[in-house]
């Protein structure tokens, strides 16, 4: 089925079967391969974006299911050279070491900040908790998120 | 670019009696099958679950998933060997048994004031990078490019060609980015060459990605172990025998590590006996899993000195520093350097902070104060090269064939450079990650990256500005050997400077080319890391739940290349070890040995809710001896002690003693039992 949607403010349209996952259609039919897989079910966060201004996990919907709703990728957030607050905050915190969940953190982290622009230590615990990071221990996370949050 | 997809054998043991392929041939978008007999990493016997079968390629992954679907197999299952006790009974096992002694074990236990033993056990672990296993295989000509997330593209490219009979430079091996590892990725394993053969065969490029579920089985992972062990000291606290048998759930395949080598390694002792076993199973084989034996090894030393130091009355950390070694144990080798005892001395008042913290208990909540130390290889070696090419405007870039697990590589030899050529390290480029556009570099495994690359890139940066220097020592009419780079600058000793690119920018579209190699280790000497944590813990005595309130951690790897690097490695490691201590295991069902735990909500990662205080140190004194540079590595140090360190604050905490990991609830409210009940019958509450 063809499907038309808004990514990243751009107009986009994608022919997709009926049972992709919308994390599937950006990564292979829409050339956005920032949002990652990583657990294929919702477990880990690394496919976070937001959908209609909500953060979701593009591998638990339907590509069909946003045909005409608009989808904001890690790669709406920033542009090379200059990239969004948050992501500036991760860079400047040091807080990625392989860097695979960092896209999933970086949208969950603009979302949260979004909702909650000083959220407290118990704020940053619960929100970020969806989103799985084998490497850095998640302490340099708290610490770009708090800078972020300036 | 075609998707595969791979069946594999659903049972731990069994055979493939009947298989039909025609369905799966002829679904839409196939454009290659693979049966037993077509690729070596297929087999009709399968020893483990997850043991590849059949694989198919097809247009895009979702017919590849549907062709392996239609894919039928009848299977003759047969009896799985699953308990390693058994396996060590039977002779079942991967390699001979591994023996140690050194001095008397058995007079070493009659001299002794004080003897404690104790089973620990430790559980099957999976890696879990985030990004799984895959690679895209895409022939040219006669030779193979392999895209793939690896820790060792030099060790993908010879695995590979080896396994289809090419010269390993027909095989080109590429990973610029890569999703963690953590051992699991060392080398190719069999996926690669199905892909490599689906390609050959296809005549296209082929991406194979193993999905989560065939990662938690197939994946790797850390083997459980068996320890039971036994230490023995006099009154003082001197050691007089350490002993232990290990037995190591390989599963089918895989090498034993060594487990007993915290035993043998850590501290001073004369007479020490040890035994490996590496049982054989019907399991999926082990893989290297950061700092491999010593994670397991450490667990269980740690937690039984902590033991003695209740029989003997001791303080812990006075026990420890009784038994500090001066010469390597094993063989009286000097270390190249050791600051164990300065370790001690740091984390000395995070120690003392156990009196305050116990008192902060009350009739629910119990609070204690453990530590454990550490000990690791780390040293890296030789060979390693780079290169170090200086442009006419002035900037370096640094060529190596090299990955980056996600450790900031990239950044710490960019570091290395700009120090050694004395400019801005904006302008240092590096490049890494192509094993046909740099030379040969070490595995991002072992701790040895950072220790192995570090000093190659630091004397081809060196070579690189003594080449600089010579044109510029030559052209301002300087003696030789009498300017020196910094700032930017080229800069005489009577203070006269001028910019580089006076220099450089006379090579116009040339080059200066410096080359560097990794130089051996010190001869005669021992290079090993060290280190200490502390951990504070709070317990629940009525429900088990264990609270982690912080940790602090002190360690020593020699000279410090990037704090912040090192910094987020240590508390990447402590977290790692956390889920390890706490949550994580792989669990095998009993009787079909099937695994149970094959998706993220099934085995649990720690999440950031779980991150508790963590205080790092890093003691940051080069080691003289050990290269141009001084450094050792620290990926895997920060892993070895923390789950000892934790249970050794629940015993400080509650008196109760556990000795399996996880710990879970049902294993603290076990040991709180057994602890009441020694108490009761007035048992020494060792």
């Amino acid at each position: 089925m063809k499907i038309e949607l808004t990514v990243n403010g751009e107009q986009r349209e994608a022919d997709v079967w009926e049972g992709e996952s919308l994390l599937f259609a950006l990564r292979e039919k829409l050339g956005l391969p920032g949002s990652k897989n990583a657990c294929e079910q919702g477990e880990c966060g690394s496919c976070s974006v937001l959908l209609d201004g909500t953060l979701v996990c593009a591998c638990l919907v339907l590509a069909a299911q946003a045909d005409g709703h608009d989808v904001v990728t890690v790669e709406g957030l920033g542009a090379t050279g200059e990239p969004h607050p948050v992501q500036e905050a991760f860079v400047e915190a040091g807080a990625v070491q392989c860097g695979f969940c960092t896209p999933g953190l970086v949208v969950a982290t603009v979302d949260l900040l979004a909702h909650s622009p000083q959220p407290s230590e118990d704020e940053i615990r619960e929100a970020l908790s969806g989103n799985l990071c084998r490497c850095t221990g998640y302490a340099k996370i708290f610490d770009a998120v708090r800078l972020a949050a300036q | 670019m075609l998707h595969a997809a791979v069946v594999r054998s659903p049972h731990a043991h069994a055979r493939v009696r009947a298989l039909d392929l025609s369905r799966a041939r002829e679904a839409p978008g196939v454009r290659a099958v693979l049966a037993p007999g077509d690729c070596d990493a297929l087999d009709e016997t399968a020893e483990f679950e997850g043991r590849a079968v059949v694989a198919v390629a097809a247009e895009t992954f979702g017919q590849a998933r549907a062709a392996a679907e239609l894919v039928e197999v009848e299977w003759e299952e047969l009896e799985p060997l699953l308990d390693p006790e058994e396996a060590v009974r039977r002779g079942s096992l991967v390699g001979e048994p591994r023996r140690y002694e050194r001095g008397g074990y058995e007079r070493g236990l009659a001299e002794a004031d004080a003897v404690v033993e104790a089973e620990y056990r430790t559980q099957t672990l999976n890696h879990n990078p985030l990004e799984t296993h895959q690679c895209v295989c895409e022939w040219r000509g006669d030779g193979l490019d392999v895209y793939i997330s690896t820790q060792y593209i030099w060790g993908v490219r010879d695995d590979v060609a080896a396994a289809f009979g090419l010269p390993p430079d027909k095989v080109r091996v590429i990973c610029e980015y890569m999703g963690g590892g953590f051992g699991a990725k060392n080398g190719a394993g069999g996926y690669v060459t199905l892909a490599a053969e689906l390609a050959r065969r296809s005549g296209r490029p082929v991406r194979l990605a193993l999905t989560r579920r065939e990662e938690n089985v197939g994946g790797g992972n850390r083997n459980a172990t068996i320890q039971r062990v036994t230490a023995a000291a006099k009154a003082d606290g001197t050691l007089t025998a350490l002993g232990g048998e290990f037995i190591c759930s390989l599963g089918w395949g895989g090498w034993l590590a060594s487990t007993a080598g915290p035993m043998q390694l850590l501290h001073a002792c004369e007479n020490v006996r040890t035994v490996e076993y590496g049982a054989k199973l019907n399991l999926p084989a082990m893989a290297a899993f950061r700092a491999p034996g010593f994670v397991e090894g450490t667990w269980a030393l740690e937690c039984l000195l902590d033991k003695l130091a209740a029989e003997l009355g001791l303080d812990p950390l006075e026990l420890r520093r009784r038994n500090y070694a001066n010469v390597d144990t094993m063989d009286g080798r000097p270390y190249s350097a050791k600051e164990l005892l300065e370790c001690y001395r740091r984390a000395e008042p995070h120690w003392e902070r156990r009196h305050e913290v116990r008192a902060r208990s009350d009739a629910t909540w119990k609070r204690g104060v453990g530590l454990a130390s550490q000990i690791w290889y780390g040293g890296g070696g030789p060979p390693s090269y780079a290169w170090v090419r200086v442009g006419s405007d002035g900037r370096a870039n640094v060529v190596t064939a090299m990955q980056d697990i996600g450790t900031g590589t990239r950044t710490a030899m960019a570091q290395i450079a700009a120090e050694e050529l004395g400019i801005r390290l904006e302008r240092v480029q590096v490049q890494v990650g192509d094993s046909s556009r740099g030379p040969f570099a070490s595995i991002s495994g072992g701790s040895s990256t950072l220790p192995s690359m570090g000093p190659a890139v630091r004397a081809a940066a060196a070579d690189a500005a003594r080449q600089i220097l010579e044109i510029a020592e030559q052209r301002f009419e300087r003696e030789d050997g009498t300017l020196s780079l910094r700032g930017g600058e080229i800069v005489s000793p009577d203070g006269t400077t001028w910019p580089l690119e006076e220099i450089t920018g006379l090579l116009e579209d040339g080059q200066i080319l410096g080359k560097g190699a990794r130089g051996p280790n010190p001869a005669g000497m021992r290079v090993l890391t060290f280190g200490v944590q502390v951990a504070e813990v709070a317990v629940d005595v009525e429900t088990g739940e264990v609270v982690v309130e912080r940790i602090y951690a002190v360690h020593d790897v020699g000279r410090v290349i990037n704090p912040l690097g090192a910094r987020s490695q240590i508390e990447g490691g402590i977290i790692q070890a956390m889920g390890h201590t706490f949550s994580e295991a792989r669990l095998d069902d009993p009787h079909r040995g099937t695994v149970l735990t094959k998706t993220l909500d099934a085995y649990k990662l720690p999440t950031i809710a779980d991150v508790p205080e963590i205080v790092c140190e890093l003691i940051d004194k080069p080691d003289a001896q050990l290269t141009n540079l001084g450094s050792k590595g620290l990926g895997e140090p920060p892993i070895i002690p923390t789950a000892a360190a934790i249970a050794n604050a629940i015993r400080d905490a509650t008196g109760a003693d556990v000795t399996s990991l996880p710990i879970t609830r049902e294993e603290i409210l076990a040991a709180l039992r057994e602890a009441r009940e020694r108490e009761r019958v007035g048992a020494p509450s060792a």
